[in-house]
């Protein structure tokens, strides 16, 4: 059998994505199975991500699994120039799956060919990370009850997060949903995503600032803006404080939207946004510990 | 040189009894067309010239193989470089085909990925391009999966 792999979020069909969150929510109810019992993950960070990490160790152990690897590429022998080939064949020797983040793009898909077992893209650089877009839709799935008619207001850096544009292909699948994006120019959503929704029939509209038409949100998407995407520096000056969600903006929501956020963040919610019912962040991080669970566990067809 | 002597060596280099000649090639990629096809192992007879003049093209090259015949997916690697190459299969002096290249739908080795951040580009691994437009040529890159646009294209 072709070992399933999972690289990039366009690589599973809307068949594997229910399947995942089915799962997810199974083992939200039950978090301990110890079906990964006998069984050893690599997690190999070729660059920190504590965040990432912590989250699928979790996962792993919540599973039963044993875990060897590095998370940083400083204290692995990736460090005495080793390449990526034979560090990837070496670990494919010892153990049943492969979580793996690094730096560079197309890393994992890479690792994936090289490997004999399984391999999950943890973040390659600035073009996966498929994990992230699985526990979003488990959040949007938890709080909305469905993933069908869906409005979803993407704010902040929709040119270089990956994280919307992954989300963006993976709704897509789904019927009749809406997107708004609100950016700086300069952090526009791409070309390229709004040609495929064009293609596809789904509906779009670009905003240049926060106003009321969030009011028609079910989720609210927000992103970084990092000062180092802008060329001109007074640029960010005159965006930076445009794109913050703050709790006075969130009066006359629906009672069901939910904000979500990738994090970390850094000024693009404000605090006072915390204590708002609306905000889901936190628990969105939570709903990643469970989701990662079903991934491995739909990959080495545990259940 | 008198006029025969110049005649016989045109002769010369033209004569191919069985073989191909491939024609239309910018002048300036003659050699990377060599490379790509492999054409230093070859045993057989080649010549080959450069700096012909040539209306569409300003000037061409030529490459003249005897009995060498190249398949479809194998020829079809020069299209990336020589996007106008004619080639004409000669049997018994006689040209019996004549084809032209196309742009396959993948491309793999020969052109590098334009991300500096992709894998292929820090590590000895072949590249692996999906063609998502021919005209003008757009090439995926399987690993990355950013596109690597004609005027971007670098050849390995
Ligand atoms: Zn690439």
């Amino acid at each position: 059998m072709k070992k399933k792999d999972l690289i990039s979020i366009t690589d599973y069909s809307k068949e594997d994505y229910l399947r995942i969150l089915e799962l997810a929510a199974d083992f939200e109810k039950n978090p301990n199975q110890k079906l990964l019992e006998g069984k050893v993950v690599a997690s190999l960070f070729f660059e920190p991500s504590t965040r990432t990490r912590l989250s699928f160790e979790t996962a792993i152990n919540r599973l039963g699994g044993r875990i060897i690897g590095f998370s940083d590429a400083g204290s692995s022998s990736v460090s005495k120039g080793e390449t990526l080939h034979d560090t990837t064949r070496m670990v494919s020797n010892y153990v049943d799956l492969i979580v793996m983040r690094h730096p560079l793009e197309g890393s994992s898909r890479y690792a994936a060919e090289v490997a004999d077992v399984p391999v999950i893209n943890a973040g390659d650089g600035a073009n996966q990370h498929p994990t992230q877009t699985l526990l979003d839709m488990y959040s949007i799935l938890k709080t909305q009850g469905t993933l069908d008619n869906i409005n979803i207001f993407m704010i902040g850096d929709l040119k270089y997060g990956r994280t919307v544009h992954s989300l963006l292909m993976a709704m897509s699948q789904f019927e009749n949903p809406i997107f708004n994006f609100i950016a700086p120019d300069e952090l526009a959503m791409p070309e390229e995503y709004k040609l495929f929704l064009k293609e596809k029939g789904i509906r779009y509209f670009e905003h240049s600032e926060i106003n009321e038409n969030i009011n028609h949100a079910e989720i609210i998407y927000m992103t970084r803006v990092q000062k180092e995407r802008f060329m001109d520096p007074i640029e960010y000056e005159k965006v930076k404080n445009v794109y913050i969600l703050r709790n006075n903006m969130l009066a006359n929501t629906k009672p069901n939207m939910r904000i979500l956020h990738p994090l970390p963040r850094v000024n693009e919610i404000h605090p006072d946004v915390d204590s708002n019912e609306k905000a889901y962040y936190f628990e969105q991080a939570r709903n990643g510990v469970f989701t990662r669970q079903a991934i491995i566990a739909h990959i080495l067809n545990l259940k | 040189m008198p006029d025969s002597l110049k005649k016989k060596l045109k002769l010369k280099v033209s004569a191919i009894n069985n073989g191909t000649v491939i024609d239309h090639i910018p002048s300036e990629n003659l050699f990377k067309v060599i490379s790509i096809l492999g054409l230093q192992n070859v045993k057989t007879q080649i010549t080959f010239g450069a700096n012909f003049e040539s209306e569409k093209l300003g000037s061409k090259a030529i490459i003249k193989l005897s009995d060498v015949f190249f398949e479809d997916d194998e020829i079809n690697k020069i299209s990336l470089i020589a996007r106008n190459a004619k080639l004409n299969i000669i049997r018994d002096y006689e040209v019996v085909e004549k084809r032209v290249v196309e742009v396959p739908d993948k491309v793999i080795g020969i052109v590098k990925c334009f991300n500096p951040k992709c894998i292929t580009n820090n590590e000895e691994i072949t590249t692996y391009f999906n063609v998502i437009s021919k005209n003008p040529l757009d090439l995926k890159c399987k690993y990355c999966e950013k596109i690597t646009h004609e005027d971007q294209m670098v050849i390995k």
